[in-house]
C-alpha cells in the first residue's frame, strides 16, 4: 500500500492545512495556584503543561551554586497515556534527558538569570498528549509558566518545528508528518530581535534548502508569539479584573 | 477560516490502535468554474462551454467520476474528447491506494490543461465534509461523500448567473449508489450508459473496459483455471515458506511454460519452471505471483520445443500439446517446478498488436493477438472490427475469469496498418517502452535563445583551448557529435593529449523540465532510420555537437603521457575548443596512410594512433575482451527509405583509436568521482558471469576438441585467441559471438550502494560513461559530479542523495536495455523489408544452437540468424533424435552438430503478418522429405554476377 501522502498538488497537508499554516493554539496561564507560575497550552493535539517554581535557594547540593546568575533547572516529562500506546516512561530515560537539557538551553537563553545570582529557577514540563512538536509544545508552555511567575525574559521564547517534503517547507508538524520519513528542524526564536536560541536537526537536509526551512520556522515562531501575547494580555485583563474588586 | 474537528481512526498493526488525527475544514476551497462568482479564485478551470454532443444530455455538464469509473475506465477519461470533469479527493485517495498506475495517469491528466480536469479537495471543505455514520462501511462513506460533494456542486453552481442550463453529471457504475444518488435529485448515470449516448463520437465505445456485468456470454460451464488464492492467505503462505513470491516470465517460444523469478534473501535467487495451462493460472509476464513447488517426483526439466498457441482449438489439442512438453529427462535436468496460486500484483498495460477477426461475420467479439509472444491472446469486444483489420491496435486488458481461456480486454487505440514502415516503429518504440513523443513546449523552454554565443558569464571557470588542433571522428553522417580529441609534442619531449567531450551539463541545467524529460529518457535510441533524440535537436545536432570552425564549449580531459603512453598527469578542466575538422572513421584513416600528408591534423591524429595501439596492447594484457558480435549496416534508398543493401560492419584501426581514448576517459574520470564523492559516484560495472553461463561455450568449443579456460577474463580472453581450426576462418568468430552471449549486462550504479565496481569485458576496476553526454544521460550526471569536483560548477542536494541516485541508475538500466532491444527489433524488421524485396536466396551458414526439433543458424554475411523447423504441421515429422549433452540433433541419418556448415534459403513468411519471420528451408546437407530443392536458374545468374 503506498503510503500517506504528505502534500497533495492542490497544496492541502494531510490535516487540511497549507504548507505554511500552524495548528489550532489554545492557551491558559494561572492553572495551578499552587505553582509560582504555570500554563496550559493546546497545539493542535498536542498538550502541554508548564510549572515554574523560583527564583529561589538552591536546593540540593551547594556545589551548584552560581555566584553571577541564577541556575535554571528543567525537567521534562511524558504522561504514560500521552501516545496511542500506553507506556511506562521513567525519569531520566535518554530522550527525556535530552529534551530537558534542550529546555535548560533555551530558557538560559532567554530568562535573565544575572538578576537572580546564587538562586535556583525550576521549570517542569509534562505532555499529557503527543502529537508531533512536542518540544515545541514545551517551549511555549514553559515561556507562559516563567511570565506567569513573574521572572523577568528578554522576550518570548517561541519555538515551532518545521518540515520539508517535495520541496516545500511545512511549518508546525504533526506526529505523521513527523514520522512520514522527512526531515524535521525543531527552532526556538526570541522574535523581537530575531535571535534563536536553540536550532535542533537531526536528519540529513541539503544545505540549499536550510533557509528556506529557517525562513518556515521562523515565520512561524513569530505568529506563535502573536498568539502567546494575546494569551499573555489577555490573562492579565482577567487578572486585573479580578484584582480591582 | 480554520475550523479544527477531530475525528477517530481505528488501524491494525499487531494490535489495535487508536489513531486521532486533525481535521480541519476550510471555507477557502473553490469550486474551480468558470460560471462561480462567489468564490474568489484565482484561475478557473472548468469550462463555461462544456458540451459534449449527447442524446441523454443537451446542456453543457461537469461529470463526476466515481472510484470505480476512474479505476477501471482511466482509458476513456484520457480521451481528448473527455473534458471538464470534476475529481474529487476522496476518489484520488482511493485510486491512490488501490493502483498506483492509473493514479500516475489520473494525475497527469489532471496536470494536462487542455483537458479541463479539476480536483476538489472536498473532505476539507466546511460544506462537503461528512462524517462517518453508525455502522457504515468505508466504501459507503466514500460513496456518500461523493453525493455530498456532487450535490454541493449543483446547489453552488445553480446560484451562479447564466449556470441555469449547467448539470453536474455524477457517473457511477454501482446500482445502488446510483439509486441512492437519482433520490437525492441528483443527474446519475452509469459509465457505459453515458459513453453510449455520446452519438457524435462512437468509436469511445469501444475502449470502455469490460466490467464484471457484462462478461457471462462466452463462458463454458468448465471452470477452466484453478481460483485464486485471496491475499491474506497468500501472505501468511509467503510467511511460512509453503509459497514463494516472484515475477512471472512467460518464455518467448513456449506459450505453455514460463518461470517465475524468485528474489531470495541477499544474492540468493532461484528460478520456479511453471508448465501447462493449469498451472500457470492466468498470469500474464511480468506479473508478481505467489507460486507452490511441486513434490519432487513432479518436477520436469524445461522443454526445448517451441511452441505457439495457434488460436482456439479443441481442448484434447491441448492436452496433447502438453502432454509434448513431458518428456524423459535425467534427473540433472530436473528444475524445481510449481503452480502459480495467486497474483499478489497484476503488471498489466496497454499491448500492441493486431486483431484476429472471428470467423462468424457479425461477431463483435474478437481474439486480438499481441506483438509480444509473452503475452497471451486477449479477448475484445468492438463494432469496428472491419475497420481494425489489418491494423496495428492497442488493447489493455481488463480481467482474466476463471472460467475464460482467454483474458477480456479492451481498445485503445489504432496505430496504423500493419507493416507500413511508421506503424511497425510506433509498435516497437511502444513495446520497449522507449518515450518519443515530441518534446513539449515546458522542456523547449529551457533551451538557450538563438542566435547563441558565448558570453563572457560562460568563460568563468573556462579554460580557452581554441588554439589547439582539435578534430573529431566519427562514422559517417552523425550530427551529434561528442567526442573530439587532440594530441601535441610538448616541450620537454613529452605527449599532451587531450579528449574534448560536449559539455552538455552547461545547457542542462538540474532539476529543470529539460533535464528531468532528459533522465527520463535517459538514452538516445538509434534505429535503422530514425534517432529518438534524449535532448532536443538544437541541443544535439547543434549546440552541443562539436562541429569544424565553430566555438563550442566543452569538457576537456588533458594527459600528459610519455611515449610508452604512460599517464603522467591528468587534468581535468572545462574549456572552449574550436575543431578544426570533423573526420569520417575512414577519411582519419586515409590521413595517417597518406605519407604526403603532413600538417597538424595528421600529425596530430598520427601521435594519437601511435599511442593508442600501445594503450590497446596494454590493455588486453591486463585481460580485456575482444568480442564479437555480427553488426549490419544498411544502405537505404534515399527515395523509398527501403532498405537496398546490406553489409556487415567493418572496424578500421581508427575505430579503435577513438575507442582506446574514450575508455582511457572513462577510467580517469571514474576513479576522480569516487576519489571525490566515495558515496554516491555514478559508475559502471560489468559482473563477472558466472561459470555456469560458459556451459554451451565449452560444450562448443569441445565438439572441435578445443578447451576454452573461463576462470578468468585474461585466461578465457587468451584461449579465444588460441581457439583456431585449421581451414575453419570463421570458427574464431563464431565462438567469440558465443563468448559474447554467455556475458553478463553491464550496468550502471551508484558507488555508495554497492562494493564490486570491477569492468569485467574491460579488466578495469572501475569505470563510468564520460563521453556521450549528448546521447547517454548516466554521463551528464558524471559531468555534474566531476565540474563540481573540479570546482567549476555548484552541486545541489539530489546529486549528494544516493538513493536518488540509485533510483536514477535503476532508469537508466532499464532503458538502455530497452533501447537495446528496440534496435536489436528495428534492425530485424529491416531484415525483412530487404529479404521480402529480395526474395530467396542461396546462402552459407553455421549452427549456432542445435534445439530439440530445430537448428538455429547464423548467416555471417548478413549477420542473420533465422531457424530452421524439422517439424511441420501439415508434413509428417521426420525421426528426430536429440542428445542433449553434445549437443546434437540427429535428423533421418544426418547429425546436426554446432558449428557445422550448411547451405540455406531464405525467404519471408508473411503467413503471419504480426510476426513476418524469416524462415529459412535446408539446401544441403540433403535429406530426403527435409531439404528443399535448390530453385532452379537464380543462383547461376549470381555466379556470373561473381565471376564477373
Amino acid at each position: 500500500m503506498a503510503g500517506l501522502e504528505l502534500l497533495s498538488d492542490q497544496g492541502y497537508r494531510l490535516d487540511g492545512r497549507k504548507p505554511s499554516e500552524l495548528r489550532k493554539v489554545q492557551a491558559r496561564m494561572g492553572v495551578f495556584a499552587q505553582a509560582d507560575g504555570s500554563a496550559y497550552i493546546e497545539q493542535g493535539n498536542t498538550k502541554a503543561l508548564a510549572v515554574v517554581y523560583g527564583p529561589h535557594e538552591v536546593r540540593g547540593s551547594r556545589s551548584k551554586t552560581l555566584h553571577d546568575r541564577a541556575v535554571i533547572n528543567c525537567q521534562y516529562s511524558m504522561a504514560t497515556f500521552s501516545t496511542a500506546e500506553r507506556k511506562r516512561r521513567p525519569h531520566g530515560d535518554r530522550k527525556s534527558s535530552e529534551m530537558s537539557l534542550h529546555l535548560k538551553q533555551t530558557f538560559e537563553a532567554a530568562i535573565l538569570t544575572q538578576l537572580y545570582p546564587r538562586s535556583q529557577i525550576d521549570i517542569y514540563v509534562k505532555i499529557l498528549q503527543s502529537d508531533g512538536g512536542n518540544y515545541s509544545a514545551c517551549v511555549n508552555a514553559a515561556t507562559l509558566a516563567v511570565i506567569d511567575a513573574g521572572v523577568p525574559m528578554r522576550d518570548y521564547v517561541c519555538a515551532c518545528s518545521a518540515g520539508f517534503v517535495e520541496d516545500t517547507p511545512l511549518a508546525d508538524l504533526c506526529h505523521t508528518e513527523e514520522s512520514g520519513g522527512g526531515t524535521s528542524l525543531a527552532l526556538a526564536l526570541l522574535p523581537r530581535g530575531g535571535q534563536i536560541a536553540l536550532l535542533q536537526m537531526d536528519a540529513r537536509l541539503h544545505q540549499d534548502h536550510l533557509d528556506a526551512l529557517m525562513e518556515a520556522a521562523m515565520t512561524a515562531c513569530r505568529s506563535l508569539s502573536n498568539v502567546l501575547d494575546g494569551v499573555v494580555r489577555q490573562h492579565l485583563q482577567e487578572v486585573s479584573l479580578l484584582t480591582r474588586e | 477560516m480554520l475550523k479544527s474537528k477531530t475525528f477517530v481512526k481505528k488501524t491494525r498493526s499487531g494490535g489495535v490502535m487508536k489513531i486521532v488525527r486533525e481535521h480541519y475544514l476550510r471555507d477557502d476551497i473553490w469550486c474551480g468554474s468558470e460560471f462561480c462568482v462567489e468564490c474568489k479564485q484565482d484561475s478557473t478551470v472548468l469550462q463555461q462551454d462544456a458540451c459534449i454532443e449527447s442524446n441523454l444530455l443537451s446542456s453543457p455538464h461537469y461529470l463526476i467520476p466515481d472510484t470505480n469509473v476512474v479505476l477501471h475506465q482511466i482509458d476513456i477519461l484520457e480521451d481528448p474528447l473527455i473534458r471538464n470533469v470534476i475529481i474529487l479527493q476522496t476518489v484520488l485517495q482511493e485510486i491512490r491506494h488501490r493502483s498506483a498506475p492509473v493514479y500516475k495517469r489520473i494525475k497527469d491528466v489532471v496536470h494536462d490543461k487542455e483537458k479541463h480536469f479539476y480536483t476538489f479537495t472536498n473532505e476539507h471543505h466546511r460544506e462537503t465534509f461528512i462524517e462517518r455514520e453508525q455502522a457504515e462501511s468505508a466504501n459507503d462513506q466514500n460513496d456518500r461523500a461523493i453525493r455530498v460533494a456532487a450535490k454541493w456542486y449543483s446547489e453552488h453552481l445553480k446560484n451562479a448567473p447564466k449556470a441555469e442550463e449547467l448539470k453536474i453529471v455524477l457517473l457511477t457504475n454501482d446500482r445502488a449508489n446510483k439509486e441512492k444518488a437519482e433520490e437525492s435529485g441528483l443527474v446519475a448515470y452509469k459509465c457505459e450508459e453515458y459513453i453510449k449516448s455520446l452519438i457524435a463520437n462512437p468509436e469511445l465505445v469501444d475502449r470502455l473496459a469490460l466490467t464484471s456485468d457484462d462478461q457471462n456470454e462466452i463462458t463454458t460451464s468448465k471452470l477452466l483455471f484453478p481460483e485464486h488464492l485471496p491475499l491474506s492467505r497468500i501472505q501468511a503462505g509467503i510467511k511460512s515458506g509453503s509459497f514463494l513470491q516472484g515475477t512471472f516470465r512467460a518464455s518467448r517460444d513456449n506459450y505453455l511454460e514460463a518461470t517465475v523469478f524468485v528474489h531470495g534473501e541477499g544474492e540468493e535467487s532461484t528460478e520456479v519452471l511453471i508448465q501447462g495451462l493449469q498451472n500457470l493460472n492466468r498470469a500474464v509476464h511480468q506479473d508478481v505471483v505467489a507460486v507452490e513447488l511441486l513434490p519432487r517426483d513432479q518436477w520436469v526439466a524445461p522443454s526445448s520445443v517451441v511452441l505457439q498457441d495457434e488460436g482456439p482449438k479443441e481442448d484434447d489439442k491441448e492436452e496433447e500439446a502438453e502432454n509434448m512438453l513431458r518428456c524423459e529427462a535425467n534427473e540433472a535436468m530436473l528444475k524445481p517446478t510449481g503452480k502459480v496460486v495467486g497474483i499478489i500484483k497484476r503488471n498489466w498495460r496497454p499491448f500492441c498488436g493486431m486483431l484476429s477477426k472471428s470467423q462468424i461475420k457479425e461477431a463483435t467479439r474478437h481474439l486480438f493477438t499481441p506483438a509480444d509472444r509473452r503475452i497471451p491472446r486477449i479477448r475484445i469486444e468492438t463494432r469496428q472490427a472491419a475497420a481494425l483489420e489489418g491494423q496495428r491496435i492497442m488493447v489493455a486488458i481488463d480481467g482474466w475469469p476463471k472460467h475464460s481461456r482467454y483474458p477480456n480486454g479492451h481498445f485503445v487505440r489504432n496505430l496504423g496498418s500493419a507493416g507500413d514502415k511508421e506503424t511497425e516503429t510506433a509498435v516497437l518504440l511502444l513495446e520497449h517502452d522507449v518515450p518519443h513523443q515530441a518534446f513539449s513546449q515546458a522542456v523547449l523552454s529551457f533551451l538557450p535563445k538563438m542566435p547563441w554565443r558565448i558570453t563572457e558569464e560562460d568563460m568563468k571557470n573556462r579554460v580557452d583551448l581554441r588554439h589547439l588542433c582539435v578534430c573529431s571522428v566519427d562514422p559517417p553522417g552523425c550530427t551529434d557529435i561528442d567526442d573530439a580529441l587532440h594530441c601535441r609534442d610538448l616541450e620537454n619531449g613529452n605527449l599532451e593529449v587531450g579528449v574534448h567531450i560536449a559539455d552538455v551539463s552547461h545547457f542542462i541545467r538540474p532539476g529543470n523540465a529539460l533535464d528531468q524529460e532528459a533522465a527520463n529518457r535517459g538514452t538516445t535510441v538509434y534505429l535503422c532510420e530514425k534517432r529518438i533524440d534524449m535532448v532536443p535537436e538544437l541541443l544535439s545536432s547543434n549546440l552541443c555537437s562539436l562541429r569544424s570552425n565553430v566555438d563550442r564549449l566543452a569538457f576537456s580531459c588533458i594527459w600528459e603521457m610519455n611515449h610508452n603512453a604512460e599517464i603522467l598527469n591528468t587534468r581535468f578542466t572545462k574549456s572552449v575548443i574550436n575543431s578544426k575538422a570533423s573526420l569520417t572513421y575512414a577519411e582519419a584513416q586515409m590521413r595517417i596512410d597518406d605519407t604526403s600528408m603532413n600538417d597538424d591534423i595528421t600529425k596530430s591524429l598520427r601521435g594519437l594512433n601511435k599511442l593508442a595501439k600501445i594503450l590497446k596492447k596494454k590493455r588486453i594484457e591486463k585481460g580485456a575482451l575482444t568480442l564479437s558480435s555480427p553488426e549490419v549496416r544498411f544502405h537505404i534508398d534515399s527515395e523509398t527509405h527501403d532498405p537496398i543493401d546490406l553489409q556487415t560492419k567493418e572496424l578500421k584501426e581508427t575505430n579503435s583509436m577513438v575507442e582506446e581514448f574514450m575508455l582511457l576517459a572513462n577510467i580517469s574520470v571514474a576513479q576522480k568521482i569516487y576519489d571525490e564523492f566515495s558515496e554516491c559516484a555514478l559508475l559502471r560495472k560489468h559482473p563477472a558471469p558466472p561459470p555456469s553461463n560458459y556451459d554451451i561455450l565449452n560444450k562448443a568449443a569441445n565438439s572441435k576438441g578445443l578447451l576454452i579456460r573461463t576462470d578468468s577474463a585474461k585466461a578465457l580472453a587468451d584461449s579465444l585467441d588460441e581457439a583456431k581450426v585449421d581451414g575453419f576462418a570463421y570458427f574464431n568468430t563464431l565462438l567469440r559471438i558465443l563468448a559474447t552471449r554467455c556475458m553478463m549486462q553491464a550496468v550502471y550504479f551508484c558507488s555508495g550502494m554497492d562494493s564490486d565496481f570491477h569492468h569485467y569485458g574491460l579488466a578495469s576496476p572501475i569505470y563510468t560513461h564520460f563521453t556521450s553526454p549528448i546521447r547517454r544521460y548516466a554521463d551528464i550526471i558524471v559531468h555534474r559530479l566531476l565540474a563540481v569536483a573540479i570546482g567549476a560548477d555548484c552541486t545541489y542536494p539530489d546529486l549528494m542523495d544516493k538513493h536518488k541516485q540509485s533510483a536514477l541508475c535503476n532508469n537508466l538500466n532499464y532503458r538502455h536495455k530497452m533501447a537495446q532491444y528496440a534496435q536489436r527489433a528495428s534492425v530485424a524488421f529491416h531484415t525483412q523489408l530487404f529479404f521480402k524485396n529480395r526474395g530467396i536466396l542461396n546462402e552459407d551458414g553455421y549452427i549456432l544452437f542445435v534445439r530439440k526439433n530445430a537448428i538455429i543458424i547464423l548467416i555471417p554475411k548478413f549477420g542473420l540468424e533465422g531457424t530452421v523447423f524439422f517439424e511441420n504441421k501439415d508434413k509428417p515429422s521426420p525421426r528426430l533424435t536429440f542428445n542433449e549433452e553434445a549437443p546434437t540433433l540427429t535428423v533421418e541419418d544426418h547429425t546436426f552438430h554446432m558449428f557445422d556448415k550448411v547451405k540455406v534459403t531464405i525467404s519471408l513468411d508473411s503467413s503471419n503478418i504480426q510476426h513476418q519471420k524469416i524462415r529459412m528451408a535446408l539446401i544441403e546437407p540433403v535429406i530426403p522429405g527435409v531439404s528443399v530443392a535448390l530453385p532452379e536458374g537464380e543462383p547461376e545468374a549470381k555466379k556470373a554476377k561473381l565471376d564477373r
